[in-house]
């Protein structure tokens, strides 16, 4: 079961604000799936290995050959928060 | 003897070097060759994390980190895979940077350095691939920042993560595994350690064999031995006082050159890994006979062979194989038939000397001419030919020029604008040993002509010396050197 | 003109007529929609049609106008998944998918609604509203390519581009009564398509019928060097259209036929079964004990790839931004503003199911149940050619009806999750009715065994006529 201090920290690693009542509401429906998810502790799987992958594929690879590059007023074009052809952000911390 | 580690110092490195000798980014085609370039010139929907682009891996960056692994007498494993590294930071424009996890591709090597007592084995844990975050601009200082600037062109440059065992036991031997680390790379031809944001070093010390602390944001391998030795004693210091060493991150203030505890945060970083799903694992091994047979000579190697072949000091020798630039220049300048040993001390002691006292860097070279910038402003170039020191030691050789004058003329071409031979500059300078004659005979002469000035000299006169000096800057109208000029008249009078 | 075409009676009509009156046409109809299909119609249709006709065209779909689901970029087109937070973004590069369609001369229409980021089976976590199932428009169309299947179901486009991750085209398609294709994990390009769980989907097409699938795929399948996961094949897909399933051997996993399954959906896929029977195949009942757990692993393994692909959308280079006194504070005040509801709690989710502690727990166990539903697949499948199975378990259900409650949401996927899971191809189709509802099978086939299942397709409706009944409320 996870707690309302779980839901802020995930919420903070994940970088989503969750306000006080938000958290209650997160945390029972968080819970109610992570519960549906713990059917799998019933499933011996010590010896199985993972599938991260269906194909057992191995060195894919490009050349180091040199592709155009987007301009830079292309790739700024998408916010207004720019100078000196930047991206401007506020202060970090 | 023994070295007693009385401090019980260990440092461990973690060294990351751009792959900035490859001719495209880590995962898309865009160009590395973004140093001078305007923010945000060198990017694509793929290194700019736009939404549906996937990566896809530039095969040199393998290559480049198997040899990097070899020439570090490392494993390179048998399977290989990326992951993510899930954190956000407004450099990194995925929210996560692919990188290698718990199957690096080299692991267990080793670097032999000069150590405080001799040759000391530094143990490499492991040698990883990564993509470079974008380049953070702040607006003001960082403390007092009121804006950020990000310039996404260093975004997805390849780089190779080292990490090295806590074998180290003093900023010293930081410094020369670093110097050798780097010169290492350079061989290998992956690296360009003189472009910008080429080599960082993160470290970790700790003092007494206890709680390491990592010192972060050493940019320069210059700056490792000082953020270390401000690092060890603050140590010393909280110990003396009765303090206890905490486990922390510190970041070195290059500028004040002291080291400052990060704020630790409130929520530790949990970064999340797992396996990048748009990139296939590898199997690289089979590369392993093909890219052995690429591999330069590296410098522990080469360094016996100029003592064997050439005959010269273990230190000329050293100090002539600490770039491969310098050593393909000396190797080229003894084939054309010079002394090599006079050209070892001429070009390990006088050139590199010369080059160092002006801060200039070897930067190029082409078989016939090395080329150097300024460590400071990479506008300031020059550059000296192979053909240039055969000839100078050639003459020197021959007696045809005094040592100084051979000095002479390798300031002068370093200084120099204009393209010229040595002849030429001996020749316009008036520097053959011809004319150091010329100033011997008007030191006799004028010591035989001022008796009077002589006594005084010889009586405790100093000044009465200036006059002789003055006599035969006269006598040569003004092209002796006044130093040479004074050593010899002391030199006659004293016998 | 007809409202619904197949493919090559629109190639006909562009003969007839031209490829701008065909466009403005579907324009039309779009105008008239009552579905909300489409989130963005585009505006350089008609030139590009005009430009066909102008200048004559030999690729396999000139004139032919498409829809695209809103995750799949279109160069100078808005791509929004869906959600508010990508508002305003319009990418700049063309998805490889979509290249191949410009190639070809395929027109596009628009972008079409889905759920935000393709989490959910309704398009009811759309920031732009649910779209409307043209049978019954108080019902959802399926999800999350929703707007794709109910536009090709109400014939405001010909056929349309999906995608599915856990059953994001086969559910739609079932919905709505149209075929829709998940193609093999590598046989389709994925580059520029906004990932949702990378391991597991694929682009795939909705049509009203088996062959204009088959023409689609023909176009956008293929090796592309841009997708590291893309597989190389030389699948030629028009030439599985044949009507002839003799010796075909199908297997019926019970296990897709569990609790909580409508009785006439059961009814009309065991009929569909009778129906190749009668046609020369034979079935045999086969067991997969694994598949209970496939639904919690897929979502599992959805979320954590999710949490981490919808980190980027952090307000700095495109999209919404809040306002926050540091960057930090602004990207949490932008993703809480930007994202629903149920991609917030995937997001919480998947962090949580990677976090340290619950990496192994969840994660890691996630992918070892992964590879239990893979064998059993590799099992079943080594003794028959294919598996079939209902595509839902129910048919379409009333919009509001379950989007309080993230699990019964979840159970939409229960049998189209599982392939996957397992990188299968598996395709819908439509065959039968509940209270004029449409019900699909889902046909299964071995990887990269396209060939197989759109045979054996192609065989159903060349001999049945479900593909052919429309909804009346749109006609």
């Amino acid at each position: 079961m996870i707690t309302k201090e779980d839901v802020e920290h995930i919420g903070w690693l994940a970088r989503i604000e969750i306000s006080e009542q938000e958290t209650v509401e997160y945390m029972e429906k968080l819970n109610s799936v992570l519960e549906y998810f713990g059917q799998l502790d019933e499933l011996p799987t010590e010896d199985i290995d993972p599938t991260y992958h269906v194909a057992e594929v191995y060195n894919v690879f490009r050349e180091d050959e040199v592709e155009e590059c987007l301009p830079q007023e292309t790739v700024l074009v998408n916010t207004e928060n720019k100078q000196d052809g930047a991206f401007r952000v506020p202060k970090i911390g | 003897m023994a070295y007693e580690n009385p401090d019980g110092v260990k440092i461990g490195l973690e060294i990351h070097i751009q792959l900035n000798k490859l001719k495209t980014k880590m995962f898309c085609g865009c160009s590395t060759d973004y140093h001078n370039a305007a923010p945000n010139t060198h990017t694509c929907p793929i290194c700019l994390g736009l939404p549906g682009t996937l990566p896809v891996l530039n095969k040199k960056v393998v290559e480049a980190a198997i040899k990097v692994g070899l020439a570090l007498e490392g494993e390179i494993a048998e399977e290989t895979q990326f992951h993510r590294k899930n954190y956000f930071y407004p450099d990194l424009p995925k929210g996560f940077q692919i990188t290698q996890y718990d199957y690096p591709i080299v692991s267990n090597g080793k670097v032999v350095i000069e150590g405080e007592d001799g040759e000391h084995v530094v143990g490499i844990t492991r040698a990883h691939m990564e993509e470079d975050p974008g380049k953070l601009v702040h607006i003001g200082s960082i403390e007092k920042s009121k804006g950020v600037l990000i310039d996404y062109n260093r975004s997805g440059m390849p780089l190779i993560e080292t990490v090295t065992e806590p074998d180290m036991r003093s900023p010293k031997e930081a410094r020369r595994f670093l110097d050798k680390f780097r010169n290492i790379l350079e061989y290998l031809d992956v690296f360009d350690g003189n472009l910008e944001g080429a080599m960082r070093v993160d470290a970790n010390v700790s003092v007494h064999w206890g709680t390491r602390v990592e010192v972060k944001n050493i940019s320069s391998h210059k700056g490792v031995e000082r953020a270390l030795l401000y690092e060890i004693m603050r140590q010393k210091n909280v110990i003396r006082r009765g303090g206890k060493i905490v486990q922390e991150t510190r970041h070195f203030d290059e500028g004040r050159g002291v080291t400052i505890s990060m704020r630790t945060k409130e929520e530790a970083e949990d970064y999340r890994y797992f396996r990048e799903p748009d990139l296939m694992p590898m199997r690289v091994r089979d590369w392993i006979p093909k890219i052995k047979e690429t591999l330069p000579e590296l410098p522990d190697a080469k360094r016996a062979r100029f003592i064997e072949q050439y005959g010269i000091t273990d230190m000329h020798a050293r100090s002539l194989t600490s770039k491969i630039m310098l050593a393909d220049f000396y190797e080229a300048v003894c084939a054309k038939g010079v002394d090599p040993k006079v050209a070892a001390t001429w070009t390990a002691d006088v050139f590199l000397g010369e080059l160092n006292y002006r801060d200039l860097l070897i930067s190029s070279y082409d078989g016939g001419t090395i080329g150097f910038i300024h460590a400071k402003d990479p506008e300031v170039k020059n550059s000296f030919k192979v053909l240039g020191m055969t000839e100078l030691v050639n003459l020197f050789s021959e007696g045809k020029v005094s040592d100084r004058a051979a000095v002479e003329v390798i300031r002068t071409i370093l200084d120099g604008t204009e393209e010229k031979t040595p002849s030429q500059i001996i020749k316009e300078k008036g520097l053959f040993k011809a004319e150091d004659d010329l100033v011997t005979k008007a030191v006799a002469e004028a010591i035989a002509e001022n008796a009077a000035a002589v006594q005084d000299y010889l009586g405790g006169t100093e000044k009465s010396l200036n006059f002789l000096v003055g006599q035969v800057m006269k006598k040569t109208k003004g092209t002796a050197d006044a130093k040479t000029a004074r050593e010899l008249i002391v030199k006659e009078l004293k016998e | 003109m007809a409202k619904w075409m197949s493919v090559a009676q629109v190639k006909e009509k562009i003969k007839e007529s031209s490829a701008e009156e065909v466009t403005a046409r579907y324009l039309e109809l779009i105008g008239k929609s009552k579905i909300n299909g489409y989130v963005t119609v585009s505006d350089k249709a008609l030139e590009q049609a005009k430009k066909i006709d102008a200048e004559g065209h030999d690729g396999p779909l000139a004139g032919v106008p498409i829809a695209i689901k809103d995750n799949i970029s279109v160069a100078g087109l808005p791509n929004s998944c869906g959600s508010k937070i990508l508002e305003g973004y319009i990418p700049p590069f063309n998805a490889h998918v979509i290249e191949k369609l410009l190639a070809a001369g395929a027109v596009i229409l628009g972008k079409t609604n889905m759920d935000e980021f393709a989490m959910g089976s309704s398009t009811e976590t759309s920031h732009f509203g649910p779209s409307a199932n043209p049978w019954d428009l108080e019902r959802i169309p399926g999800g999350s390519s929703g707007g794709s299947a109910a536009v090709v179901a109400a014939g405001e486009a010909p056929f349309a581009l999906g995608s599915d991750t856990g059953g994001s085209v086969r559910c739609p398609a079932a919905f709505c009564g149209v075929v829709g294709l998940k193609p093999t994990h590598g046989a389709v390009s994925r580059y520029g398509v906004v990932a949702y769980a990378n391991s597991l989907e694929q682009v795939g097409p909705l049509a009203n019928n088996v062959e204009d699938i088959a023409v689609l795929m023909d176009v956008i399948a293929g090796y592309d060097r841009r997708d590291s996961t893309s597989i190389e094949s030389k699948t030629e897909y028009q030439k599985a259209l044949v009507d002839d399933i003799k010796d075909l051997k199908i297997g019926v996993p019970k296990e897709f036929f569990g609790e909580g399954i409508h009785p006439d959906v059961e009814k009309a896929v065991w009929d569909a079964i009778h129906k190749y029977e009668s046609l020369g195949a034979s079935w045999e009942e086969v067991s997969m004990p694994n598949i209970k757990y496939a639904l919690a692993s897929y979502y599992i393994i959805a979320m954590s790839e999710a949490a981490s692909n919808l980190a980027r959308f952090d307000g700095t280079r495109h999209g919404l931004r809040a306002n926050g006194e540091n960057w930090h504070a602004m990207v949490s005040k932008t993703r809480a503003e930007g994202f629903g509801t149920e991609t917030k709690r995937r997001i919480l989710l998947g962090t949580y199911a990677l976090s340290a502690g619950y990496h192994d727990k969840y994660y890691l166990k996630a992918l070892k149940v992964r590879t239990l539903v893979k064998q059993d697949f590799d099992k079943a499948l080594s003794k028959v050619n294919l598996l079939m199975a209902p595509t839902t378990p129910n048919p379409a259900f009333k919009i509001g009806e379950k989007i309080e409650d993230p699990l019964t949401l979840y159970l939409s996927d229960v049998n189209t999750c599982p392939i996957n899971l397992a990188g299968l191809s598996s395709i819908s189709v439509p065959c039968g009715f509940t209270d004029g509802l449409p019900i699909g099978l889902q046909i299964i086939g071995k990887p990269f065994d396209e060939p197989s299942v759109l045979r054996a397709a192609y065989t159903f409706e060349q001999n049945t006529d479900y593909h052919t009944k429309r909804p009346p409320e749109v006609a």
